[in-house]
């Protein structure tokens, strides 16, 4: 029996198609997908994301805790309510997971990880946590709505209780606060401006039913898909595993290495990979053909092989994208391999689109040209 | 509730054929199966001119999400193909038995016609998924 969010006959009434996804009842649309894809770029969309796994760490050593757990470092989140992106490794390096902490304490943190990895998530952090005597509690009373677009702020603000809208309004990127029951992040996974509001299940329909009467479109997560990948935002499981390197999935980024002397779960094999090199690359590839990039195409360069990780067809460029794992010096222009075809792609740094923009230079397709 | 018209063949995999005065079939996926995959993007045709058996993949129709293969129902020539689709596969969304049509066929297998589903029969195999 698959489980069901809070906000599951919301899905119903707004004629939602549910597909089961890591275990949850959830909607991938409500009709076009392609329209809810457009609402977020151009006014504001909402998602129930509220399978995610809200997790709460709480004791005295916790901040010694997670500098160890996580491959970014807390150690940067000097004022309550900041976020911040990182990997958790294993020791060999591969990714266990992503996830979003925010520092809330000294002695409380919260981390959302994702829901198809809760259970051996919260086996590794538990693990690890009796150490430092973290308490770790997961938040399944909770649910959390994303509100994302160029207006979602602002009707969010609206929707909240009345005592914080002006301070939700003045939160900077990645930063969140508690206001009353509802703790809003301006956090998200499309590109776009908005919030992340984590809230008590029992709350969530009437938040929810707040916000489509002052007219945020109910997306699903077929747009949740198409608008991370524009974005430039790896989906785990996809783009990067337990099998991979950050440093091989454009996550390098998100590797604290300094201060030296912090120890972090993988840090070692990390070191030696960064002095050794490592051969592949993650890059951002638009399709100069007709077709769609879809995960485990193969990617031909001059210096070998590579392998499509997510693709699709991008709603905003009207083309196919994808991200790809491919061979260093791979140079700008590659050819993909769809059912036995070779296309062009041209290589691109990703993201591909931001605040409702296409940011990718993309050259004239060949079939254009002819 | 999909749209299944009376005077069409249908295929477990979805697919229809209409059969022509002219001997010509014309085929397509069903209404259930252009809303099960969701938008279109983009679809890729058979060449005309191929010789098909049924059941085999001639076509490839690819919304945001998958891509999905159609099959023929059966055996036969391709004769035409919707060259429409190229600049509008959102026609198999919208009009999935009308302008959304992939595929003619000449020098069509009648047995392999005579095995195909009724209306009602198509429905019935809808409503056991």
């Amino acid at each position: 029996m698959a489980r069901r969010t809070s906000l599951y006959e919301q899905h119903g009434t707004a004629g939602a198609r549910i597909v089961d996804f890591a275990g949850w009842d959830m909607p991938v649309h409500y009709g076009s997908q392609i329209d809810e894809h457009h609402a977020v770029r151009r006014t504001a969309g909402m998602f129930d994301v509220s399978h995610m796994t809200v997790v709460d760490l709480s004791g005295v050593r916790v901040r010694e805790f997670l500098r160890y757990l996580l491959a970014n470092d807390v150690g940067k989140l000097k004022t309550a309510g900041k976020a911040l992106y990182t990997c958790m490794l294993n020791e060999n390096g591969g990714v266990i997971d992503d996830l979003i902490v925010y520092f809330r304490d000294d002695t409380h943190f919260r981390v959302v990880v994702n829901a198809a990895t809760r259970d051996k998530d919260l086996a590794w952090i538990e693990q690890h946590a009796l150490d430092y005597d973290v308490a770790v509690k997961e938040r399944d009373d909770l649910a959390m709505v994303a509100v994302q677009g160029p207006q979602a702020r602002e009707i969010a603000a609206a929707c909240l209780p009345q005592t914080g809208r002006e301070s939700a309004l003045a939160l900077k990127p990645f930063n969140a606060m508690s206001i009353e029951d509802y703790f809003v992040a301006r956090t998200g996974y499309t590109g776009e401006d908005g919030f992340e509001v984590i809230l008590p299940a029992e709350q969530a329909p009437g938040f929810w039913k707040a916000l489509a009467q002052a007219g945020v479109v109910p997306c699903g997560l077929g747009a949740r898909d198409t608008l991370r990948l524009e974005a430039g935002m790896n989906l785990y499981g996809q783009d990067m595993d337990e099998s991979t390197s950050p440093l091989e999935s454009g996550l390098g980024w998100t590797i604290a290495w300094d201060p030296a002397e912090r120890d972090f779960i993988g840090r070692r094999t990390l070191e030696r990979q960064k002095a050794d090199g490592v051969a592949n690359k993650f890059v951002g590839l638009v399709l100069q053909a007709r077709g769609v990039l879809r995960a485990h195409q193969k990617v031909l360069t001059g210096n070998g092989e590579g392998e499509i990780t997510s693709g699709t067809f991008s709603p905003t460029m009207e083309c196919a994208i994808g991200l790809a794992r491919v061979p260093k010096g791979i140079g700008k222009h590659c050819e993909v391999e769809i059912r036995g075809r070779q296309l062009p792609a041209q290589v691109v740094r990703p993201p591909f689109v931001r605040m409702g923009q296409t940011i990718v230079v993309v050259e004239p397709h060949e079939s254009e040209e002819s | 509730m999909s749209d299944i018209p009376g005077d069409l063949k249908y295929a477990k995999s979805h697919e229809w054929m209409r059969q022509g005065e002219d001997g010509i079939v014309t085929v397509g996926i069903s209404d259930h199966a252009q809303a099960s995959l969701g938008e279109l993007v983009y679809v890729e045709l058979p060449e005309v001119g191929s010789e098909l058996s049924p059941g085999d993949a001639c076509a490839v129709v690819e919304s945001v999400k998958a891509a999905s293969d159609v099959y023929s129902p059966v055996e036969g020539v391709v004769t035409e193909v919707n060259e429409a689709l190229a600049d509008q596969p959102e026609l198999v969304n919208e009009q999935p038995y009308d302008n959304g049509w992939i595929m003619r066929l000449s020098d069509v297998n009648k047995d392999d016609v005579a095995e195909l589903l009724d209306a009602e029969a198509y429905q019935a195999t809808l409503e056991e998924d």
